[in-house]
């Protein structure tokens, strides 16, 4: 299924109702503000949710965009939360500096391990990314005065959003910061995804030797799609940090690779909206779970991978596009009568 | 004058086996050359070294006079060198239009491009279904490729190749795998190109290729065996007993 | 470096690269063969492993026998695997692949759990394989030579299987070129599941041979995947030598660094995988792609 809308068709909704070109971010927003409202006592959670949504996002870019398999996402999470964590030790308390920087770290960290592993392919690769992501892992394991080591970082504090809003027990700004960030994001990502840049990368994915045949150069391509989905990851990582305090190796670990890959399998890897919804879904599965027996919870995940792989290839969001389509079925039968 | 694109003892192996032998061809501008030869006498390994895909064990590949054998294949590419696939490679999950627009925008430098912008979305729209129109494609052009007809697809990739805008179009059997009745399209699709683009044909379909050709290349085991006019071709004894077998018989389609 | 140190680093080396040879070997025969990524296959070393420590007990049969059954059950779990589930994804994407032997990889790891809990198991060794032998110079633990002898001996009958046997040509025709094996004759079915199933075997019997140097315990399978990746990776798909020298390759850097820089012997380990395929993507002895 495309994901872009022929330019003039474009240009005209927008003409006369421009509000629909944002349908997606408008959802978003609502909710959010709904969840805001029927969930006052989980907040954590479903702040937890937004950022875990940025880091299937970036994911979702790089893998169900333009095809780079990779399970070694992990590390350009850990890489933004560890970033927002020394900055707020050691340079400013300021959230929106951490989170930039955040992200910054994260797209290096991308821009030199894709400029090296990005000359592979495939099953090479896939393995190269899990073994730099390993490699980080023990890097930061090993380098106890810098990361904390087992115990993470923490003790770190977060100043006021935009020196008015305070992060407090409360986490009403946590939650908002989070949920601004991800509308924000999504934006920014949609957008990229529907510019030739996306169709490119779409491109890529399904043939890389056709479009270098047309003379495109894949390799850089390739980098740069991966290099953004960095800045992605690593935003969502510092966010995760600057809203839970902490930084912890786990948050490089290869389970949480695998995590948010099945995250976006589970809402369907070729849209965007299915990042969003895969780690909503995943999370609250997780969340009712969780009472029980963590593994049954690993029991529950990979049943429910395997199902979705089977039965959901295009995931909740493929779902969602029949049942919409039966529902419009539905309707055009009855005004034909 | 000096040729479009010409080679001089082009040589490739793979392993030990020699491929191509001492190709020495040459395109005029406004080529119409065919290149026949029966299965496996190299010629898509020919377009591959042409277009870049490859590179030669030796020889030399000159556009316009400049040797271009040490250029990658993006960058014959944006010399104007475009080349087809025998098999279709369009981009199943997208639409017609859309894979001709990855092909435009390759040629607009915009690929990278990933801010929005009215002017460029409206240059690109227009010149993808101008490029659609040459080929009657564009009924088609919100049909995800997947779902098209294999006739339809053969003319999608061309269009690919179009929407480049080439100087020289290598042509790797366009009417491969169509069924007889519908290769008149491709058919006419080749006639319609541009006068001034040079056109490498490789084709099976003897028919294609004597309406289309003033010129062909006869290529066996990799060398040149035979080239010249239609008449010169279709009269030699060797071409003869290649495509017509002993006893005067057309030989059986290869596919 | 002095010889107690160099020959405690070969003796356990060697030993540690035995272990990641006959659980490895396997995976990557089936990545050779079917092209399959199976994620998943560390959980046959796992219940190898679980199975060896409990049929003995549970059933009253002597160790030995414990293993064979052991060994054994693995490999009909494998082979069940293989057609129920595994067989519907050879057309899908790698990563669909991959994906669904995660999965499997995860619910291998709770079923574990529910059946043996959760802590450190231990495998009971026969009477025989415990004790230490007496080399003069230094003296080994008798169950680590048993390990590297059990490495070399699977190696050997691996090359004769493969090399010589119909069986062995049947899968390196269908290795080479499926549809044209399958024109001549061979039931490619058969060969997946059989050599699968194999596979599974020795990872089972490298899993409990192991059992020591890589405790027993329901994240096994994920905690040691990477690892095994890696051998796969660095020795090259489908080739018997290329998985016994990756193992040797990567047993001894490591086993090395944690002699000498503990803190960095997984790094180091990492950093070799990923030094060898920036250079060789596709491993020491793979093919070309």
């Amino acid at each position: 299924m495309s994901a872009v809308i022929p330019p003039m068709a474009m240009a005209a909704a927008s003409r006369t109702h421009p509000w629909k070109h944002l349908r997606a971010e408008i959802v978003l927003t609502l909710a959010g503000l709904l969840a805001f409202v029927l969930f006052p006592q989980d907040l954590g959670l479903l702040t937890n949710m937004a950022t875990v949504s940025i880091f299937a996002l970036s994911l979702s870019l790089v893998l169900g965009q333009a095809g780079i398999a990779t399970l070694g996402q992990a590390a350009l999470y850990g890489t933004g939360a560890y970033v927002a964590g020394w900055t707020a030790l050691y340079l400013t308390a300021d959230p929106v500096v951490g989170l930039l920087l955040g992200g910054l770290g994260g797209g290096l960290i991308a821009l030199l391990s894709g400029a090296v592993m990005l000359r592979s392919t495939n099953l090479t690769l896939v393995m190269l990314t899990i073994a730099v992501a390993q490699l980080l892992l023990e890097l930061a394991n090993w380098a106890r005065w810098l990361t904390g080591g087992d115990d993470g970082l923490a003790g770190f504090e977060v100043a006021p959003l935009f020196g008015i809003w305070e992060f407090n027990f409360m986490g009403h700004t946590g939650y908002f910061y989070a949920l601004g960030a991800l509308v924000l994001v999504y934006f920014l990502v949609r957008n990229l995804v529907e510019s030739p840049f996306g169709l490119t990368a779409r491109a890529i994915r399904q043939d890389p030797g056709r479009v270098q045949a047309l003379g495109g150069r894949v390799y850089l391509h390739l980098l740069a799609v991966y290099t953004i989905g960095g800045v992605v990851a690593g935003l969502a990582g510092a966010l995760t940090a600057q809203t839970s305090k902490v930084a912890n190796l786990f948050m490089l670990d290869f389970t949480t690779s695998a995590g948010v890959v099945v995250m976006i399998v589970l809402g369907g890897t070729r849209r965007l909206s299915g990042a969003v919804l895969g780690t909503v879904a995943y999370m609250t599965i997780h969340h009712i779970a969780s009472t029980l027996n963590p593994y049954h919870w690993l029991f529950v995940i990979g049943s429910m991978l395997i199902f979705v792989l089977i039965v959901l290839p295009e995931g909740l969001v493929g779902l969602l596009d029949r049942a919409a389509a039966y529902a419009r079925r539905l309707g055009g039968k009855e005004g034909t009568r | 004058m000096t040729p479009r694109l010409q080679t001089r003892n082009l040589c490739h192996s793979f392993g030990g086996l020699a491929v191509t032998q001492n190709v020495t061809l040459s395109l005029p501008q406004g080529a119409r050359t065919a290149l026949i030869g029966p299965n496996g006498a190299g010629k898509t390994t020919l377009v591959n070294l042409l277009s870049g895909a490859i590179r030669p064990k030796s020889g030399d590949i000159q556009l316009d006079g400049r040797s271009i054998v040490q250029l990658p294949q993006y960058a014959r590419v944006r010399s104007g060198i475009v080349r087809t696939f025998q098999i279709s490679r369009l981009f199943k999950d997208l639409t017609v239009a859309d894979n001709v627009k990855v092909a435009v925008l390759q040629r607009l430098r915009a690929s990278m491009q990933w801010w929005p912008s009215p002017a460029r979305s409206a240059r690109v729209h227009d010149e993808v279904h101008e490029t659609l129109g040459m080929l009657g494609l564009n009924p088609f052009a919100d049909r995800v490729v997947g779902r098209l007809a294999l006739g339809e697809q053969r003319l999608a990739e061309i269009a690919l190749a179009l929407a480049m805008k080439p100087e020289v179009l290598l042509l790797d059997e366009p009417g491969a795998g169509v069924p007889q009745g519908e290769g008149g399209r491709i058919m006419s699709a080749i006639e319609s190109l541009p006068k001034d683009l040079s056109v490498l044909l490789i084709e099976h379909d003897m028919d294609l290729v004597f309406r289309f050709a003033s010129h062909i290349i006869v290529l066996v085991a990799g060398a040149v065996m035979v080239e010249g006019s239609p008449q010169e071709v279709a009269a030699n004894e060797q071409v003869k007993q290649i495509y017509f077998g002993r006893d005067g018989h057309h030989a059986q389609h290869p596919h | 470096m002095s010889f107690a140190l160099l020959s405690s680093i070969l003796i356990d080396g060697v030993t540690y690269a035995m272990i990641l040879f006959m659980i490895t070997v396997g995976l990557s025969m089936t990545m050779g063969l079917m092209r399959v990524v199976n994620l998943a296959h560390g959980a046959f070393a796992m219940l190898g492993g679980f199975l060896a420590a409990s049929i003995p007990q549970r059933l009253g049969v002597p160790i030995g026998l414990g293993f064979v059954l052991a060994i054994a059950v693995v490999a009909l779990l494998a082979v069940i695997f293989e057609r129920t589930l595994l067989r519907r994804f050879y057309r899908r994407d790698d990563l669909d692949q991959m994906l669904v032997t995660i999965g499997l990889m995860f619910v291998a790891t709770a079923a574990v759990n529910l059946m043996f809990g959760s802590s450190v198991t231990s495998v009971a060794l026969p009477e025989a394989f415990i004790g230490s032998v007496d080399l003069g110079f230094r003296s080994i633990p008798r169950h680590r030579l048993i390990v590297v002898a059990c490495g070399l001996l699977v190696v050997v009958v691996l090359w004769l299987a493969v090399d010589r046997s119909s069986f062995g040509i049947r899968v390196r025709a269908a290795v080479d070129n499926a549809p044209i094996a399958r024109a001549i004759g061979i039931d490619t079915t058969k060969i997946y599941a059989a050599t699968f199933a194999i596979g599974a075997a020795l990872a089972a019997l490298g899993g409990i041979a192991g059992a020591e140097m890589l405790p027993m315990e329901p994240t096994y399978a994920s905690k040691y995947l990477v690892i095994l990746l890696a051998v796969v990776a660095v020795g090259g798909n489908g080739n018997l030598f290329g998985s016994f020298f990756a193992a040797l390759l990567l047993g001894i850097v490591e086993t090395s660094m944690k002699y000498m820089v503990p803190q960095l012997a997984s790094a180091a380990f990492f950093l070799t995988m990923i030094v060898v395929l920036l250079f060789r993507p596709q491993g020491l002895f793979g093919r070309q792609a």
